[in-house]
């Protein structure tokens, strides 16, 4: 019986047929989104974090409202991930007890430091531009509500990214202070944009099975290979050197070739020990704990004005 | 510089784009940091109007200012300059604080733009026109709150009461009017004095209805439509204006 199920399930993986919440699936299938999809949202909400932080000090009230307006959307892509995550069965106070103790990840760009309005630019530029890499394929991803979401998703990371690009070009076309905060911004996130796309493929156990349920459709090694290809040509055109020696045209393979990836320095940032996990952790946790005797107000409010309700209808 | 209108109505145009800009800047710092996830779109949409209504009266003021732009007032004044009103400078404190400072403001707000809107200035008026629709939303999402923290639990109830008595001796100055809004009285027919009693009565309802307690005997603070600021808004400014002063004219 399980079997033939399976069977079926698989099947319907083949013949591109999305699979949908209330459809039989395999406990290991259910397990994997929800970890993906989770840490997926998790990554939107922290990551506000970041860039939150210039949104009092942006530089002019056209950036301000742009940057407002940017954060909010991540909020948006949070909200829409943890709805997608619900469908699997699991609320969305367990999963932001899972980020607060540490036992769900998110994306580890998200403990590194805006140090430099140049910074906000740099995420939008780099960091939505790798999401964008690793998000487009997602929209055809195999279980229906995520990929409903990932659609919604890209259209504004995109948009980020092109905000993101403006930024740093105002920037290359500015003051030398202003050129110099881009290249010291540039040369901080590269490494960090890069190391986005996850393990090498020879070290990424989890992620034949994910191909095989069509939640992945690309390897993390092509993926990275795509977004160098894209960001060596934006750089010229931002006159900014990536901070790679090893960075070269390949004739034979028609795509640049890079430079070896400090995986110490990633696992160590995955592991709690980057610039900033403590301290995104502790803020998360923060404003959930301020919040308690908000949420417990509005929830108390309900209940009377049910109660009054009922009353009324009696 | 030279000002092509009457400065008067340009100290009007300030005070209204320096309230928005202000509150605006004070709600947004909520950003990342709100007690449930549709708060925090919700407080980043309302942040938005505010600086969006900012940058309105901001460009209307530069228009008649040779050689100013919207960035001119938020970014080259000092503490002095800004005519903001006090209760908009106040810190978040919690979320009971920075909803009884929107409703307290809210509600005062959109009287103002009614009055605006029936007015006789074009510019001002169209201005008006388009931010009353979002105010009319703020003034739904404030007292909504407030009748959800006043009427929530008994510690919401004890927060927010705690909120309106504090903020309530920063409203008396909503309705005196400076020099700006005489002149804008007495030529555009635009009286603030006027919507004090409609004002009062709007909060009391919803103060009520939230089971609060209206403040009594209160001493009302003034100063921000003079440009004499509490202690805060020299912190806000500072944070504000932080790349303007230490990279002075560049373009970002
Ligand atoms: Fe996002
Ligand atoms: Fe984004």
């Amino acid at each position: 019986m399980e079997n033939s199920m399976a069977d079926k399930f698989q099947q319907k993986i083949d013949d591109d047929i999305r699979i949908e919440p209330r459809d039989w699936m395999p406990e290991a299938y259910r397990k994997t989104l929800i970890r993906q999809i989770s840490q997926h949202a998790h990554s939107e909400i922290v990551g506000m974090l970041p860039e939150g932080n210039w949104i009092t000090r942006a530089p002019n009230l056209r950036r301000k409202v742009a940057l407002l307006a940017k954060v909010q959307d991540e909020a948006g892509h949070g909200l829409y991930l943890y709805s997608a995550c619900e469908t699997l069965g699991v609320s969305r106070d367990e999963l932001i007890n899972q980020l607060h103790t540490g036992k769900a990840k998110y994306s580890s760009i998200f403990n590194y430091p805006t140090i430099t309005w140049a910074d906000i630019g740099t995420i939008g530029w780099l960091v939505d531009g790798a999401a964008i890499m690793n998000q487009v394929p997602l929209c055809r991803c195999s279980y229906g509500p995520y990929a409903r979401a990932m659609v919604k998703v890209c259209k504004e990371e995109s948009f980020h990214q092109r905000q993101g690009f403006e930024i740093l070009l105002t920037l290359s076309k500015g003051t030398e202070a202003q050129r110099q905060m881009l290249q010291d911004s540039v040369n901080r996130w590269w490494w960090p944009s890069m190391m986005m796309f996850g393990p090498n493929d020879a070290d990424s156990p989890h992620s034949a099975q994910s191909m095989a349920w069509k939640i992945k459709r690309f390897s993390n090694d092509e993926l990275r290979q795509r977004f160098v290809d894209m960001c060596v040509d934006q750089a010229k055109i931002l006159n900014v050197t990536l901070p790679d020696p090893d960075l070269k045209w390949n004739e034979e393979r028609g795509h640049y070739d890079y430079g070896p990836i400090d995986w110490d320095e990633f696992w160590n940032v995955v592991k709690g020990n980057g610039p900033c996990n403590r301290d995104r952790i502790e803020t998360r946790v923060n404003a959930y704990e301020k919040g308690a005797w908000v949420r417990e107000a509005a929830s108390a409010y309900a209940e009377k004005q049910a109660s009054k309700k009922a009353i009324q209808v009696a | 510089m030279a000002i092509h209108c009457n400065p008067l109505l340009h100290q009007f145009i300030l005070q209204l784009a320096d309230n928005a800009l202000v509150l605006g800047h004070r709600i947004s710092e909520w950003c990342g940091h709100g007690p449930v996830l549709e708060q925090d779109i919700a407080l980043a949409n309302i942040a938005l109007d505010h600086i969006g209504q900012a940058r309105m009266y901001y460009q209307l003021a530069a228009s008649f200012e040779d050689g100013a732009t919207e960035d001119s007032y938020p970014y080259q004044r000092d503490v002095r300059g800004f005519r903001n009103l006090l209760l908009l400078e106040m810190e978040n404190k919690d979320f009971g604080y920075t909803l009884t400072r929107s409703f307290f403001y809210d509600q005062f707000h959109y009287l103002l733009l009614e009055a605006i809107i029936q007015s006789d200035h074009k510019a001002l008026k169209e201005i008006a026109s388009q931010a009353i629709k979002e105010v009319r939303y703020h003034c739904r999402y404030s007292s909504d709150w407030m009748k959800r923290l006043g009427d929530g639990t008994e510690e919401s109830h004890q927060r927010v009461q705690k909120a309106v008595d504090a903020f309530y001796m920063y409203t008396g100055e909503f309705f005196m009017p400076s020099a700006a809004d005489e002149y804008m009285a007495a030529e555009f027919n635009i009286n603030i004095e006027s919507i004090k009693e409609k004002w009062l009565e709007n909060i009391q309802a919803v103060l009520q209805e939230s089971t609060l307690a209206m403040p009594q005997d209160t001493w009302f603070q003034k100063g921000g439509k003079t440009g004499v600021h509490t202690e805060k808004l020299g912190f806000l400014l500072a944070e504000l204006q932080y790349i303007q002063r230490a990279y002075p004219n560049m373009n970002w």
